[in-house]
């Protein structure tokens, strides 16, 4: 399908190409801090793609995504401090432990339906936290320092600042594709069918349980890698990564950008932050600001920021 | 032996303040339908409330009973500001509107009364130990909170199945277009339940105050835990949330004092100690996660619509 050059498609790639182009502004103009952000904004929004995955396309209003971030940061902080510094082991266990972790949590809550949905990987979240609390040798409530960032045996430095932010920006462009994919599939279609009726996807044969706990499990497995990619660029993880306001934060960047759009979540996190900046600008209190904002998008735009550039599609 | 009657009383006195708590958000989900994150936010006003009121007014009882008023009031004006216009959307912008409430809670919060905690210091009659069994002395303040809470559930037990009123709840909770067909004013009653809910958890909030310190974000972790109560208890059933918020009260304050001392018996020493924090605050995550396997809709689920 050709799309017609319209307003939405000149966002995105305006958008993409800044990405793109960012670390050539930095290093000409020596602003450390733009890249810093954008490497930061680049990761959450990695987060808001996968959240968006299982929010947008498949309906679970999962309240607990930030616990993927913590185990993935967790999962590459405890290896590191155990002597375990390579990536190549690093990664796949700390991929692994979030698939895991996605898997559990996911078979129990799609048990239930609607509101016990919102809750359980919320109270799932919490518990994940206090562990982290609770971990002494890792830090407890301080948290743990990397000592150094996964090595890939020469074969990209993550401690080059501008190698990070590509490899970080190819991440993200990566699970788009992934999520572009997975929702144009049969298991995608499969998934958004159950979401809008899921008594009549299983009433033609679909065993939507297990179709929408995969998606589950896709979502919190990236969402893990995001872990993995904010504590590398941190160099540090702490039981703040995954307290129940982080996970709200991602859902506000998923709806803020648009649910179930493809590059909605890359809007909402750049829009987030950006706002975060701005606001924090004007005044101490900025979240006195942002809350009621929240709450207007809430009421009146809900079709977020890929709603708007679509044009008017209110749901 | 005294110890174990102790930690007893603690964590009924525990369960019963996550039951004030949980009973607003079970009773405003099963009347309204709607999912309130900022329930936390109103425990915490009414610490804040009542902190400032004790201290103007120079006297606990009063400052308690003041701050449970102004939790009422801001109650309902949430409610006709913001979340009357949520009834009937999808669960996703209750999530979502109300997070940002707790946002704009906490920083207003911390523009009022600053940064920094306040305390709430007890009057000296609820200071004194009391000996509850011979040779047993216990907290008089934890027994109060024992008392008022189990009066409440009383009352709230009185008030919604015997009054007129708690007859209108139950009404709007099982077909709320057929009461306001039959010409109550369905506006009005929302009201006044998300303010009874909302001077619950200001109760809550304003009660454990002495214990803790009032600061910015106590009704967050709190909330959390109730919100594992109505999971347990089932969503929308008020005697489900007292049963698991007792239950859960018990389990988590006995966990925490003698769960590191069963653990000792089980692995050595060391491994214990660390393990334990962790595995204590899991406790009452995996009795949620058991319970939901054998039954999704929690113990006493409501009846269906």
């Amino acid at each position: 399908m050709i799309r017609k050059l319209n307003l939405r498609a000149v966002v995105i790639a305006t958008l993409l190409a800044a990405l793109l182009l960012l670390p050539l502004y930095t290093s000409l103009t020596g602003d450390r801090f733009a890249l810093t952000l954008f490497t930061r904004i680049v990761i959450l929004a990695l987060a808001a793609v996968s959240l968006n995955l299982a929010l947008g396309y498949g309906g679970m209003v999962s309240f607990g995504h930030a616990a993927f971030l913590g185990i993935g940061g967790y999962a590459v902080g405890i290896l590191s401090y155990e002597g375990v510094g390579s990536g190549f082991v690093q990664w796949p266990i700390a991929l692994g432990a979030s698939a895991l972790f996605a898997l559990v949590i996911g078979a129990l809550s799609l048990r239930t339906r609607g509101v016990y949905f919102i809750m359980i990987p919320l109270a799932f979240a919490q518990m994940a936290y206090y562990i982290a609390s609770g971990l002494a040798r890792y830090g407890g409530d301080d948290g743990l320092t990397l000592q150094n960032r996964s090595s890939f045996a020469g074969l990209i430095n993550p401690s080059n600042k501008v190698q990070f932010y590509y490899l970080c920006l190819a991440l993200l462009l990566g699970s788009i594709y992934l999520v572009w994919r997975l929702t144009n599939s049969r298991f995608g279609l499969a998934v958004q069918g159950a979401r809008s009726n899921d008594t009549r996807m299983r009433a033609i044969g679909f065993p939507t349980y297990r179709y929408k706990l995969a998606c589950f499990v896709i979502s919190g497995t990236l969402c893990g890698l995001a872990g993995i990619l904010l504590a590398n660029n941190t160099d540090f993880v702490s039981p703040a990564i995954m307290f129940w306001t982080r996970s709200g934060d991602l859902i506000v960047m998923v709806v803020l950008g648009g649910m179930g759009s493809l590059f909605g979540p890359l809007f909402g996190a750049v829009a987030l932050l950006f706002l975060e900046e701005a606001l924090s600008r004007i005044t101490e209190y900025w979240q006195i600001l942002l809350g009621p904002l929240l709450l207007l998008v809430v009421l009146f735009a809900r079709g977020g920021i890929d709603g708007l550039l679509k044009g008017a599609r209110r749901g | 032996m005294t110890l174990f009657i102790e930690q007893c009383l603690n964590g009924l006195q525990f369960g019963l303040l996550l039951f004030l708590l949980a009973a607003g958000l079970t009773l405003v989900f099963g009347i309204m339908d709607l999912v309130n994150l900022a329930h936390g936010s109103l425990y915490m006003i009414g610490a804040y409330f009542a902190a400032t009121f004790a201290a103007w007014t120079g006297s606990f009882v009063l400052g308690a009973i003041l701050a449970l008023g102004a939790t009422l009031l801001v109650g309902m004006a949430v409610e006709v500001i913001a979340m009357r216009k949520l009834y009937g959307r999808d669960h996703l912008d209750h999530v979502l509107a109300t997070f940002g409430l707790i946002l704009f809670f906490d920083e207003s919060v911390r523009l009022i009364w600053g940064p920094a905690g306040l305390s709430l210091p007890l009057p000296s009659w609820l200071q004194t130990p009391i000996t509850i069994l011979p040779g047993i002395q216990y907290s008089a303040y934890r027994l109060a909170i024992i008392v008022v809470s189990v009066a409440v559930a009383a009352a709230l037990y009185f008030i919604v199945m015997r009054t007129r009123l708690g007859m209108l709840i139950r009404a709007g909770a099982s077909n709320r277009e057929m009461i306001g067909a039959l010409g109550i004013n369905i506006k009005l009653l929302f009201t006044l339940v998300f303010g009874l809910g909302a001077a619950l958890a200001g109760l809550a909030g304003l009660m454990q105050a002495p214990i803790l310190t009032v600061q910015i974000g106590m009704g967050e972790n709190i909330l959390i835990l109730a919100f594992v109560v109505i999971v347990i208890g089932g969503i929308g059933s008020i005697r489900g949330a007292f049963i698991s918020a007792v239950l859960v009260g018990f389990i988590d304050t006995l966990g925490r004092s003698y769960f590191p001392d069963l653990l000792r018996l089980v692995l050595d020493r060391n491994t214990a100690a660390t393990a334990a924090p962790a595995l204590s605050s899991m406790l009452i995550y995996i009795i949620m996660a058991a319970i939901l396997v054998v039954r999704p809709e929690g113990l006493f689920p409501a009846s269906r619509r």
